[in-house]
C-alpha cells in the first residue's frame, strides 16, 4: 500500500507526460479563459467586485456562530429540518438513517462536491439505494466509476468522442457526438429516474441568513428537479457556506458564474425555502439541511487561513493552475484538488497525510489572481509547508541540508569558498562529458535539462577584478 | 559571533569609491548592488551587466561584499527558522543603502513582500521593513525611481518576454520591462502566446518535482518557440536557466537572455566586449 504522496508522484509522472491529456485540458482551459474574457468584460470593475465579494464572506466567515442560528431558526420556522454534522461520518449516517426510515429506493443528486466530500453515493449504494447522478458531467464520470476531474467540470478530461462511446455502452441509441444529442441521451434516462425518486441530494451554493434560504445554482435544471419532484429534499453544506443577506446574491451570482464557467449569469439560480407549505401544490413534503463542519471549525480558529472557508468552490483556481494543467484533477488523490484542495486538504484529512500537495507548487501565484473572493492562496501553500516542517516528519536528509545550507550563508567567505568548489566539481564533470550521467551532482537538474554552461568565476570575484577589494 | 557582527559591519561600512555623479545638477544616490546566490555563482554576467547599465544612466554602484543569500530557498520550503538568520543577515548588510536594485524580481519579493512576515517579532522587524522599501527589481527601478526608458541599449534581434512569476504577480511589473525593451535600438519585441504561464522553474519543486516542473517547461519553450522570437528574456535568471535547459534538450534556435544583457549591450563594440565572451559561453 503506497502513500498519498507516492501516488502523487506516480501519477503526476504519468499524466505530465501525458501529450493527449495536455492538449485536451489545453482545449477546455482556452474555451474557458475566452468566456471568462468575455463574461469579465460585462463587469465595469471586478477588483472591485472581489473586494467587495470578499468583505461579504470574511462578514459572514467572522460571524458564523451568529449568521448560522439566524438561518437554522428561519429554516425551522418554515418547517424545515437542520441537522448539525460534526464529521463526515455523522452527515452520511443521518442521510442513510433518513433514507431507511422512509423507504427510500432511489435518489437522484444534483452535483455537489461537499456529498463527495462525505462520499455519500457509496454510503448509500451500499444499503441498496441507487443513486443517479443528475449533472451532466457528474452522471459521465459516475458512469466510468471514477471522481470528479474538476471541482466544476467534472468529466473536463474526456472528449466527445469518449462520452459518446461511453453513452452507448451504458444507454444505447447513441447516434453521432453531437453534444444535443449525448444530452438528449442522457435527458431520457434521468427523467425516469427524476419521476420515481423518493430523495432528491442537493448541495447548497450559499446558506442566506435573513430569509432561511438556500441558493441553488446550475445550468442544467437538475437541481431543481431533483429538489421539488421528490417527496424528500435533502440539502448538504459546509457551515462556511452561510451569507449574511439576499441581497448579496446580486453580487456573488454573477462572479460565481464568470469564475466558475465564464458565463454572465448561470442559467438556473434557485432560491428553495423549505417543504411545501399547505397552500402549495408542489414541491417536497420534507425538507433536510445537512451542516458539516468536518474540520471546518478549526480552520476558522487559525487565524492565518480562516479566509479559506471564503471558498465558493468555482474551480477558477483550478483552471489557472499550471501544475493543475499537466498533473490533471485526478493525480491529486483528494475530493478537493487543484490549489484550494492543496491548501484545504491538510486541514481536512491531516497535514501529514497531504503536506507533499503543498510542496507540489511552483507559487506563481495566478491562483491567487484568479480568485474572485481573494483567498491568499499561494501564500497558504508557504504556510503549511513551514508548518509541516515544524509538525511533520520531513526527511532527516532534508533538515540537514537546510541547516548546513543556513550555515554556509551566515558567512560570504564560506559562501564564496563552497561556490568555488561547487563550479570546479561541476566544470570537471562537464570536462570530463560526465553530465547527464550517474556521476553527475547536478542530476535531477540534468535529467531534464541540458546541462548549464558553469562560469568559471563569480560575480564577487569578477567584481574584486574589475573594482579591487572592498 | 561578536568578531563576525564587527567584520560585516567594516564592510557595509565602506561606501564606493566613485566620485560623485551628478545628475541633472542633483547628486545621485549610490546604488548597492544586490546579487542574488545564483546570479553570484552560476550566471555573473548578469550583474555585471546590470552595474554596466545603472553606471551608464550615471549611478554609483557599490557591491556590499558580505552578502550571500536572501533567504528564500529555505523560506520557500517551509525553513523559517533555518531562513530568519540569513535574512537578519541580509537586513544587517544592506541597512546603510541608499536603493537596493536587484537582478531578479523573485529575490526582490522575498525581501520586500515576505520579510515583513518571515521577521515578524524579530528585534530586526523595523529596519526589514525600512530595507523592503528600499529594495527593487532591476527594471522596476529604471522605471519608477530612475525615470529612464532608454538607457542607450542597442540589440537588433526579435525578442520576447517571459512574464517571471514574483515580477508580475509579486511586485506587479507588467509595462516596466516591455517599456525599456521597446527603446532598444533594433529590438523588437513579440509576444508568445500565454506569456504569463509559469515556466515550472519554482525553486526547490523544480528538483522536487522534475517530471511536472519539466513538462512546465516544455509548454513554455513551445510557446517561445511559437513567437518567432531569437532570444526570450525575463527579470530573472532562474526561469531562463530552466527554460534554457530545456529550449537546448528541444535543439530549438531561440536563445535565453536576461533583460539587464540586453539594456547592457550598445552599438559600440569596445563596450560590449566582456558582453559578448560571456553570451559566447552561455551559448
Amino acid at each position: 500500500m503506497s502513500t498519498p504522496a507516492q501516488e502523487f508522484l506516480r501519477s503526476a509522472a504519468i499524466k505530465s507526460a501525458d501529450l493527449e491529456h495536455r492538449r485536451t485540458i489545453r482545449a477546455g482551459i482556452d474555451h474557458y479563459e475566452a468566456a471568462v474574457d468575455r463574461a469579465g468584460a460585462r463587469f465595469l470593475d471586478w477588483e472591485a467586485a472581489r473586494q467587495r465579494l470578499h468583505e461579504i464572506k470574511w462578514e459572514a466567515v467572522n460571524h458564523l456562530d451568529r449568521y448560522l442560528l439566524e438561518f437554522e431558526m428561519r429554516v425551522k420556522e418554515r418547517g424545515g429540518h437542520v441537522y448539525w454534522a460534526e464529521t463526515a461520518e455523522d452527515a452520511r449516517q443521518y442521510i442513510a438513517d433518513l433514507a431507511a426510515q422512509r423507504g427510500v429506493r432511489t435518489v437522484v443528486k444534483s452535483k455537489s462536491m461537499v456529498t463527495e466530500e462525505i462520499d455519500l453515493t457509496h454510503t448509500l449504494e451500499k444499503k441498496g439505494v441507487t443513486v443517479f447522478e443528475t449533472d451532466l458531467g457528474e452522471l459521465i464520470v459516475q458512469l466510468r466509476n471514477e471522481p470528479p476531474y474538476h471541482l466544476m467540470t467534472p468529466a473536463m478530461h474526456l472528449t466527445r468522442a469518449e462520452i459518446a462511446k461511453l453513452f452507448g455502452e451504458k444507454f444505447g441509441g447513441v447516434e453521432s457526438d453531437d453534444p444535443q444529442h449525448l444530452v438528449a441521451v442522457a435527458r431520457r434516462a434521468l427523467r425516469k429516474a427524476f419521476f420515481s425518486a423518493e430523495m432528491g441530494v442537493t448541495g447548497a451554493n450559499f446558506l442566506v441568513a435573513d430569509t432561511g434560504m438556500i441558493a441553488l445554482t446550475t445550468n442544467e435544471g437538475n437541481g431543481r428537479l431533483g429538489s421539488s419532484l421528490p417527496r424528500i429534499h435533502v440539502a448538504v453544506a459546509g457551515i462556511e457556506k452561510v451569507i449574511p443577506r439576499m441581497e448579496d446574491l446580486a453580487l456573488i451570482w454573477p462572479t460565481l458564474a464568470r469564475s466558475a464557467v465564464g458565463q454572465s449569469i448561470a442559467c438556473y439560480n434557485t432560491l428553495i425555502g423549505g417543504p411545501r407549505t399547505a397552500s402549495e401544490p408542489d414541491g417536497p413534503e420534507e425538507f433536510h439541511l445537512v451542516l458539516l463542519d468536518n474540520g471546518r471549525s478549526e480552520l476558522l480558529a487559525d487565524s492565518e487561513q480562516r479566509d479559506v472557508l471564503h471558498c465558493i468552490r468555482c474551480g477558477a483556481c483550478l483552471n489557472v493552475c499550471p501544475v493543475f494543467r499537466k498533473v490533471g484533477g485526478h493525480s491529486y488523490g483528494t475530493v478537493y484538488g487543484g490549489p484550494i484542495g492543496s491548501v484545504l486538504m491538510p486541514h481536512l484529512g491531516g497535514l501529514s497525510k497531504y503536506q507533499h500537495l503543498s510542496f507540489a507548487s511552483s507559487l506563481c501565484g495566478a491562483c491567487t489572481k484568479a480568485c474572485p473572493v481573494k483567498i491568499d492562496l499561494h501564500h497558504h501553500l508557504l504556510h503549511n509547508r513551514r508548518n509541516a516542517v515544524q509538525s511533520t516528519e520531513r526527511p532527516a536528509s532534508e533538515r540537514l541540508a537546510f541547516r548546513l545550507w543556513s550555515w554556509a550563508m551566515m558567512g560570504e567567505r564560506r559562501f564564496a569558498l563552497l561556490g568555488s568548489a561547487a563550479r570546479v566539481l561541476l566544470r570537471g564533470v562537464q570536462a570530463l562529458g560526465l553530465a547527464r550521467t550517474p556521476l553527475d551532482p547536478m542530476r535531477p537538474w540534468t535529467e531534464v535539462h541540458a546541462a548549464p554552461a558553469i562560469p568559471k568565476k563569480s560575480f564577487r570575484a569578477l567584481w574584486r577584478e574589475q573594482h579591487g577589494a572592498s | 559571533m561578536e568578531q563576525r557582527r564587527k567584520r560585516i559591519g567594516a564592510v557595509e561600512n565602506l561606501k564606493e569609491t566613485c566620485p560623485e555623479t551628478m545628475h541633472n545638477g542633483q547628486p545621485m544616490q549610490t546604488i548597492a548592488l544586490f546579487i542574488p546566490c545564483f546570479v553570484d555563482q552560476l550566471n555573473p554576467a548578469v550583474g555585471i551587466d546590470m552595474a554596466r547599465v545603472l553606471r551608464r544612466i550615471g549611478y554609483a554602484v557599490r557591491f556590499p561584499e558580505a552578502q550571500t543569500c536572501c533567504g528564500q530557498p529555505a523560506f520557500n520550503s517551509g525553513y523559517w527558522h533555518e531562513a530568519r538568520p540569513v535574512a537578519e543577515r541580509f537586513v544587517r548588510v544592506f541597512r546603510d543603502a541608499d536603493a537596493i536594485v536587484c537582478p531578479s524580481g523573485s529575490c526582490t519579493t522575498m525581501v520586500r513582500n515576505f520579510y515583513p512576515e518571515l521577521l515578524a517579532g524579530t528585534p530586526i522587524l523595523a529596519e526589514a521593513k525600512s530595507v523592503a522599501a528600499r529594495v527593487y527589481e532591476c527594471c522596476e527601478f529604471l522605471i519608477k525611481i530612475a525615470k529612464v526608458t532608454d538607457v542607450g541599449a542597442s540589440f537588433p534581434h526579435r525578442v520576447t518576454y517571459h512574464d517571471a512569476c514574483h515580477a508580475l504577480r509579486e511586485l506587479h511589473l507588467k509595462q516596466e520591462p516591455r517599456e525599456l525593451l521597446r527603446h532598444v535600438r533594433g529590438l523588437e519585441v513579440v509576444e508568445m502566446p500565454y506569456c504569463e504561464e509559469c515556466c515550472g522553474f519554482g525553486g526547490t519543486f523544480a528538483t522536487k518535482f522534475p517530471m511536472i516542473s519539466s513538462a512546465m517547461g516544455e509548454t513554455k519553450s513551445i510557446n517561445v518557440e511559437a513567437s518567432g522570437a531569437e532570444y526570450v528574456t525575463s527579470t530573472d535568471s532562474s526561469c531562463l536557466m530552466h527554460i534554457d535547459g530545456i529550449l537546448r534538450l528541444r535543439k530549438s534556435s531561440a536563445r535565453t537572455i536576461h533583460v539587464a544583457s540586453i539594456l547592457a549591450q550598445t552599438a559600440l563594440p569596445s563596450e560590449n566586449a566582456s558582453i559578448s565572451t560571456v553570451a559566447e559561453r552561455t551559448r
